[in-house]
């Protein structure tokens, strides 16, 4: 018995050390790395759930709502959590089933967007629920919901929707929402969790530029999880902050009085292509409607787009309707320029009460320069050289400048008084307007076509020795051989037919109707040149203002006031004497008189732009409007229509002079802002 | 051991039960108190863990209470009876306990939770024949080495190889559902069996070397089940999956060390609440101690368990036959190695093998068997001096 007391005592230490050992241990864990733990434990036991901000309202100058919310029933997958689990198809099966709906279709919906894939797909963040069905029933959604323990991953809960009442109207200054990618949220310095809904980022238009404002502060939610994710308690929670509510400077019923003139301009016009419409406010330069023909509804962006629309929006064939005419159209103004060539005469030193010869054409250079249909017009003041839109005068002060500059051998620092004034009456730089993708234009001066050429000659030298062999007709394969010899030899000099083209808008100058638009703003307003501005003010949710967004002065025309005055009144008989006199027959000119300039750009092989650049009233102007039917033919015949129909919109008259529902009926833009009550309706 | 005949005289019953000279006063009350109050602590335990799935508002405690109250009638029994009257049934406990065994590799035997360890009797009721395998294989093994050879304090050979034929047979039975825990546990019985009853050490020494190649052997002709493998590398390194095989043992930790020194308070955890460790009414009911009752809680449980196994220690060495010393021994032993390997697996210094914490885990069978263990050494105790 006493070796066993002996082996029972070896026994009683394994044991005392044991007791030593786990004791030990236990203190290390618990007591000395405890807080670690905790910590631990706090980051696998709850998860910070973003709760979406409802995103701010865009309202325009009246309060009329341009896009609001609604609410809708939105189901969505967490494809993370999805993908984790053995029977994820199952899930999406049964999804299916409920939603009546392919699975196939469910599972496109789910891949992310990416090379080679076609929507619907997902642009999004991978790490976010994905939404699949923006229209679902309230009696789909609690099939979901009383059974999640069939559904892991899947929610089913009110978001608010973007809505546009307007449907089609300023479709592409509005822009559109889409999911956040995933470079977007690590950029974003708070809140790079995901959001129990979709976190969706403005894309283009107003959306975009005033994203940060409209987004408002998403709410936090940290819930308590248990291991298969499934929230057991709410423990901490910041209700969100909506978004402000963006008011504009557009006016709905203008804006769809545009929208109806513009399209109904490309359907009067057989093979126009395209077409757009701006109406500014002289005094303030702020825009009353920005239209762009084809247009499109916004609304198929919600719920993920298809892929045949999507596509239809990119499409040719559709007419690009995503792009904006209005400030990313860039045409050759045609004789609407020319009051800015007018303006770079009066500043070269040409009297401006002189009288000037008008020929049927003239020689720049070796070439004959025409009028229009070749017709001499006499000899005129600048006056009627404007109303009658004689070419000849231009071409020869142009030619006189070009020539002044030096020619073919340019002076080392050359003038250039026609490009100057252009770009003084803001011509070849975008004009700030708080949209996203303006065009700048082109200002084809000396410069850029040394540049031009820099980036061509070898193409152009190289085709001068090939020729154009797969040009099928000879002669005009032999012309563009002719001219790629011509320019890679002199490519880089501005020519005097280039000089010529270039004082009546045609050849390769180039503008967008906006900065046409603000152009004559300044011109027929205080001179000064404005960065266009849509929105008017931010305001909070409860009516408080947040700020007026102002509209910058970058630019002073350098005309006298004598000057402006002596052109504007050129222009204010265009319409009721000269080239718009056709399609301003019968218009109410004693009770609101119209001013403007037609314009009719030669594209070659294609029909000519069609432009009116006009103002109202003549006497003291509170409108610019301009209207530009791409592929519209005369500007007389195709724009200044549709100008009229705006400004029988605007004040209110029949097509044969009568008093109708006006748009604007004391012929103002509004100039107070609407003021919106603590529970976020509009007070009129 | 003639000189106390008078006390072997049969007295009536009343007195033998109760009076003065009644074996009931020779009850380690500190064995008793101290299982009582692990018992009471694996109650509150099981409820914290099972009140938030299992039907019912307290979750399975009544079922567990109930498995308490029916291991402790089989105690009270087992208590009663004279050990030297068991020594004597040992080898029929034993077979029974081995026909057990046999029936759930039959088609009797049904699969709960990926191990084929059980047989259902219906009801809600199951039994886990291994549970009671390790008693039957220690009272067995208890019988064999009690008798020493001629003229010394050892285990005859003969018995000695009958020992590890009884012991292969109950290990390979328990291999073939398969139920690694519990084959390691049987090892440790009859190791410890062999060194309380005074096997040489050269033997000792010779077997342990034998175990070791066949555990090698096991380990590299790949007998092993892909999962038990995987258990065992991510013990040594849990952060290589964890989400996988290290998953129980990152989350076990974080729930124990998430108690820090006092605890968080019964029903106040919030890891046990969320379900993050698996098991953890069962194998990993410690980490329910270690979040909800802290450093102080735990220490306590591991100290009650001391406490048990020292009360057992005493025991033994009390006893004055040497199949109550070696039953004893054993008895602590085993308790002892389910202990450290339970509590440590939940700490990270053990492997995961799927052994129940003895007193404190849900489990009827194991909770009869443990009970049945303490009713052993009870009944040592109290006839320790009647030689």
């Amino acid at each position: 018995m006493n070796r066993m007391r002996t082996r029972l005592v070896v026994l009683h230490v394994l044991v005392l050390s044991m007791l030593a050992v786990l004791s030990v241990r236990l203190w290390q864990v618990q007591v000395m790395s405890g807080a670690e733990f905790v910590s631990a434990a706090a980051e696998t036991r709850t998860r910070d759930v973003m709760v979406a901000a409802v995103r701010g309202q865009i309202l325009d100058a009246a309060g009329q709502p341009l896009v609001r919310n609604r609410t809708a029933l939105v189901v969505s997958v967490d494809r993370t959590l999805l993908s984790r689990m053995k029977d994820g198809d199952a899930v999406l099966r049964r999804l299916a089933a409920v939603l009546d709906r392919p699975v196939k279709q469910l599972e496109r919906r789910l891949r992310s967007c990416g090379p080679g894939v076609t929507r619907p797909c997902w642009p999004g963040s991978p790490y976010q629920p994905i939404p699949i069905d923006e229209k679902v029933s309230t009696r789909e959604a609690l099939q979901i919901l009383e059974r999640q323990e069939e559904f892991p991953g899947v929610s089913a809960e009110v978001q608010a929707v973007r809505e546009y009442p307007g449907g089609k109207a300023g479709a592409q200054m509005l822009g559109y929402l889409q999911p956040v990618t995933q470079e977007e949220l690590k950029k974003r310095d708070r809140l790079k969790a995901g959001f129990s809904g979709v976190d969706l980022v403005g894309r283009d238009g107003l959306e975009s530029v005033y994203d940060h404002a409209l987004r408002g502060t998403p709410g936090l939610r940290r819930v308590q999880v248990d291991r298969l994710g499934k929230a057991i308690g709410v423990e901490r929670q910041v209700a969100p902050t909506s978004g402000d509510t963006l008011i504009t400077s557009i006016d709905s019923r203008v804006q769809a009085v545009v929208e109806k003139a513009v399209h109904g301009a490309m359907k009067r016009a057989p093979k126009a292509d395209g077409a757009a419409g701006v109406v500014l406010d002289v005094r303030t330069g702020r825009v009353v409607a920005l239209a762009s023909a084809p247009g499109y509804d916004p609304a198929i962006w919600t719920g993920g787009i298809s892929e045949a629309e999507y596509q239809r929006l990119l499409s040719e064939k559709a007419g690009k309707p995503l792009v904006s005419r209005a400030m990313k159209g860039e045409f050759a103004p045609g004789s609407t320029f020319k009051v800015s060539s007018v303006s770079a005469m009066l500043r070269a030193g040409y009297p401006l009460n002189g009288k000037y010869d008008c020929p049927g054409s003239f020689m720049v250079g070796d070439r004959p320069f025409n009028n229009f249909r070749g017709i001499g017009l006499g000899t005129l003041t600048l006056h009627t050289a404007l109303v009658r839109s004689c070419d000849t005068i231009f071409y020869k002060a142009s030619y006189e400048q070009w020539l002044r500059d030096g020619g073919l051998r340019p002076k080392k620092a050359p003038q250039e008084r026609f490009a100057a004034m252009a770009r003084a009456f803001g011509f070849g730089r975008p004009t700030g307007i708080d949209l996203p993708g303006e065009s700048a234009g082109r200002i084809p001066d000396r410069t850029w076509k040394k540049d031009l050429w820099a980036a061509t000659s070898a193409d152009t030298c190289k085709r001068s020795r090939t020729g154009y062999p797969e040009v099928a007709d000879k002669t005009r394969a032999a012309f563009l051989k002719r001219l790629a010899y011509e320019n890679c030899l002199e490519g880089y000099l501005l020519r005097p037919g280039d000089a010529a083209n270039f004082s009546i808008g045609q050849g390769d100058v180039l503008v967008t109707p906006l900065q046409l638009a603000s152009a004559y703003a300044a011109l027929v307003g205080d001179g000064r040149l404005r960065s266009p501005r849509v929105g008017w003010a931010l305001v909070r949710p409860d009516g408080t203002l947040v700020k007026e967004i102002p509209v910058p002065v970058r630019g002073k025309l350098p005309l006298t006031e004598k000057e402006r005055a002596y052109i504007k009144g050129a222009l204010s008989e265009v319409a009721s004497d000269g080239t718009a006199a056709g399609a301003f027959s019968g218009f109410p000119m004693d009770k609101v008189r119209v001013g403007g300039k037609t314009g009719t750009a030669e594209v070659w092989g294609k029909e000519d732009t069609s432009w009116f650049a006009s103002f109202a009233p003549t006497s003291k102007p509170r409108f610019v409007v301009v209207v530009m039917v791409s592929q519209g033919g005369m500007g007389g015949s195709t724009a200044a229509p549709a100008v009229r129909e705006i400004y029988e919109g605007i004040y209110g008259f029949t097509p044969k002079g009568e008093a109708a529902g006006a748009a604007l009926p004391d012929g103002k833009p509004v100039a107070v802002l609407p003021m919106i009550k603590r529970d976020g309706t509009v007070a009129r | 051991m003639t000189g106390r005949s008078a006390l072997t005289r049969r007295r009536p019953f009343g007195r033998r039960a109760v009076g003065t000279q009644s074996a009931v006063w020779q009850v380690d009350g500190v064995l008793l108190v101290a299982v009582a109050a692990l018992c009471v602590i694996g109650t509150l335990l099981v409820w914290s863990s099972t009140r938030t799935w299992a039907p019912g508002a307290t979750g399975l405690v009544k079922k567990h209470m109930l498995n308490l109250a029916i291991g402790t009638a089989m105690a009270c029994a087992v208590a009663t009876v004279d050990h030297r009257l068991l020594r004597a049934y040992s080898p029929m406990v034993y077979l029974l306990t081995l026909i057990g065994l046999v029936l759930v590799i039959s088609p009797l035997g049904s699969t709960v939770n990926g191990s084929h360890s059980w047989i259902m009797l219906g009801g809600g009721f199951a039994v886990q024949p291994s549970e009671f395998g390790k008693l039957g294989l220690l009272l067995m093994l208890g019988m064999l080495l009690a008798q020493p050879a001629e003229g010394t304090d050892r285990p005859r050979g003969l018995d000695l190889v009958f020992s590890l034929v009884a012991a292969a047979v109950t290990m390979g039975l328990v291999m073939l559902q398969p139920d690694l825990g519990t084959t390691l546990v049987l090892a440790v019985i009859t190791a410890s069996a062999m060194v309380v009853a005074g096997v040489r050490k050269r033997w000792m020494i010779g077997l342990t070397l034998v175990a070791v190649a066949g555990a090698a052997c096991v380990w590299f002709m790949e007998v092993l089940e892909p999962y038990q493998v995987a258990r065992f590398t991510a013990f040594l390194d849990p952060s290589v999956d964890p989400r996988g095989v290290g998953y129980n043992s990152t989350q076990a930790l974080i729930a124990i060390g998430s108690g820090e020194l006092f605890g968080k308070g019964l029903l106040e955890g919030g890891q046990t609440t969320g379900r993050f460790v698996p098991e953890q009414h069962t194998d990993f009911i410690f980490t329910v101690a270690g979040e909800e009752f802290g450093f102080l809680g735990s220490v306590t449980v591991v100290v009650l368990l001391g406490v048990v196994l020292l009360r057992g220690l005493q025991i033994a060495k009390r006893c004055e036959d040497r199949f109550g010393t070696i039953v004893a021994g054993t008895i602590v032993c085993w308790m002892a190695f389910q202990s450290f390997v339970n509590i440590g697996m939940t700490i990270g210094i053990m492997p995961i093998t799927g052994l129940p914490l003895p007193f404190v885990s849900y489990g009827g069978t194991a909770t009869f068997a443990n009970l049945i263990a303490v009713g052993l050494l009870q009944a040592i105790r109290m006839r320790e001096q009647s030689f």
